[in-house]
């Protein structure tokens, strides 16, 4: 799944990498209330676990394996800020010390590997999730089952908008789609297992399933029972929950949206190749190759393009600005 | 990827390993940007980027064999490639009885020459900085100091982890484990439970550990990274030629 150099224009790198450091840069700050000052050893472990169990290859179907992405896990074990923080270091890593994946396409992946997945599935998660451990576990199989299908459809989507290669977005979509339901459907099951295992031994550990820790109660000699208030206060945790979800579901919606959208391009599309669309196009006036460096793959108009391209960057971008100013609100003294 | 990332290091005292990594890494990014700034038939241009980058490793003294095994990471995407001019749009032509479309080929072409070009690159950084100055280096040009100290932590106990792994892996098949088809996903998934309870119990401990050392938030530098205007220039002679050959190629 690492997107090497020369995938994507240098618009695209540039306007993902923009979003990826805004992206990490509220995940640093969240992150200090997930772990407070145990921030860096605690991300750097789960960070060197992620890694390795990406290299868990798990068979799919017919002799083909996929291999964990691990970004709905590490949200549900974690918390979403640790995890985005986690994944962006693995991917800076495998970047910079192995050439796993391009140096300009790291905003690319960092926004498709770890910002997209980590929302989705903490998204759905949180949507399904109640205080009961059979519905946490189910909650992590679909939180992790949506993620990477809508991770793949979010590579298609940027593809098509500043990709170097003339695809077909609808079939593109549909053969990343369904080998990504596939692999989905194993990284669900293996984050499932994977949560009910920690829970069975350490449920102190799942940060999705804080709300199922029983309240310590007290018994004094008389046999009167006093319950212990938890440590963590409560509205902290009120508006961060709707916000991820709603970012999550706004993303599910963009996928789905942007696949039937691709209907009409396409027909389009078929008639222009049909006609000679590609002789056409070099005779227009305002300069053709120009054009086609810059989003107009496939006949697509560079208006179009530009307003999905400036649409998504806008609401990514204003939601990270939001989550930003409320955690700007509630915690003033983080300045760092 | 499984390698630890000491293999990747070739140690050496040429003028490349002993440039300061800051300046180091702003070549190698700017350097990237350049070759995907590049125009697909510019084919020329591409040949002057890879002879830079050929007499970065002769500087480096850096073997062709050693970039060409740690070149296998690039595979996937080698396939990927392959597939563009046969599902392609557009014109079509012959080649080879293959019926392949043109536009397809040029992306193809491209991809490869690029992210090939970029691979090498990150490649020759790895191998002539240490992996724990490349971050010191990055810290210095203003990436967040907590972001620098979660890296450093992961690569010092990435090794510890995948070990821990690979011991979990050598005890399953030796109790005759084999992963065959979703039914043994359970098995896996316990595993990677298990890892994870290791990991961050372990991440808990050191952090204990750190404390009782005095730790307040952040890690003391003791080694000097100061590059003189000499070793900025000389390192960012690379995407500077560079930008040269992309400026007569428009």
């Amino acid at each position: 799944m690492h997107v090497p150099d020369g995938f994507f224009d240098v618009a695209v790198s540039v306007s993902t990498g923009a979003v990826a450091a805004a992206g990490v840069a509220v995940c640093l700050r969240g992150a200090k209330r997930e772990l407070d000052d145990r921030t860096a050893p605690m991300a750097g472990l789960v960070a060197a676990f992620i890694f390795a169990v990406q290299m868990l290859n798990f068979p799919v179907t017919g002799g083909t394996s996929g291999h964990l992405l691990g970004g709905a896990l590490a949200a549900i074990l974690v918390g979403p800020y640790t995890a985005v923080l986690c994944m962006a270091t693995v991917l800076l890593v495998q970047g910079f010390f192995f050439a796993d994946g391009g140096l300009t396409a790291l905003g690319v992946n960092i926004t498709l590997m770890g910002i997209v997945t980590v929302l989705v599935g903490w998204g759905v998660f949180r949507l399904i999730a109640a205080r009961s451990r059979r519905s946490i576990v189910i909650a992590a199989f679909l939180g992790a089952l949506v993620s990477v299908p809508v991770s793949a459809l979010s590579f298609t989507l940027l593809f098509w908008i500043g990709g170097t290669a003339p695809i077909e977005i609808g079939t593109v979509a549909m053969a990343m789609g369904g080998v990504h339901v596939l692999i989905g459907l194993g990284e669900g099951l293996i984050t499932a297992v994977t949560v009910s295992t920690v829970l069975a031994t350490r449920p102190d550990l799942v940060y999705g399933a804080r709300g199922l820790t029983r309240r310590l109660v007290l018994r004094d000699a008389d046999g009167v029972a006093i319950e212990v208030a938890p440590e963590e206060s409560a509205p902290v945790r009120s508006s961060r929950p709707f916000l991820v979800g709603g970012v999550g579901v706004t993303l599910i919606l963009a996928g789905i949206v942007s696949f039937f959208a691709s209907s009409s391009p396409d027909g389009l599309e078929s008639v222009g190749a049909e006609k000679g669309f590609l002789d056409q196009a070099t005779a227009h006036p305002l300069g053709s190759w120009a054009l086609s460096d810059y989003g107009a793959v496939g006949g697509i108009p560079v208006g179009i393009a530009g307003v999905i391209g400036v649409g998504i960057t806008l609401l990514v971008a204003g939601s990270i600005g939001y989550a930003a100013r409320r955690s700007a609100a509630v915690k003033t003294e983080v300045g760092a | 990827m499984g390698a630890g990332h000491h293999q990747l290091y070739r140690p050496g005292d040429s003028a490349v390993h002993l440039l300061p990594p800051q300046c180091k890494l702003l070549a190698v990014l700017t350097f990237a940007i350049v070759v995907v700034a590049t125009p697909k038939e510019a084919f020329w241009a591409f040949g002057l980027y890879a002879l830079l980058l050929a007499a970065v490793a002769g500087a480096a003294a850096i073997k062709p064999a050693f970039v060409l095994r740690r070149m296998v990471i690039e595979v996937p995407f080698v396939l990927f490639a392959v597939a563009i001019p046969i599902i392609g749009m557009g014109e079509r032509t012959e080649v080879l009885g293959l019926s392949l479309s043109v536009a397809g080929l040029w992306a193809a072409w491209n991809i490869l020459a690029k992210a090939t070009l970029g691979v090498i690159a990150s490649i020759l950084l790895a191998a002539t900085t240490e992996p724990r100055l490349i971050l010191l280096g990055a810290e210095r040009l203003r990436l967040p100091s907590t972001l620098v100290q979660i890296a450093m932590f992961m690569l010092r106990y990435l090794d510890v982890i995948v070990e821990e792994m690979r011991r979990m892996r050598v005890a399953r098949e030796s109790r005759g484990f084999v992963a065959r088809d979703i039914r043994q996903v359970p098995v896996i998934a316990r595993s990677a439970g298990a890892l994870f309870i290791r990991s961050y119990e372990r991440g808990e401990r050191v952090h204990l550990a750190m404390l009782s050392r005095g730790y307040t938030g952040s890690m003391p530098v003791t080694r000097d990274l100061r590059a003189s205007g000499a070793q900025w220039a000389l390192a960012l002679s690379l995407p500077v030629l560079a930008l040269t050959v992309l400026g007569a190629s428009w």
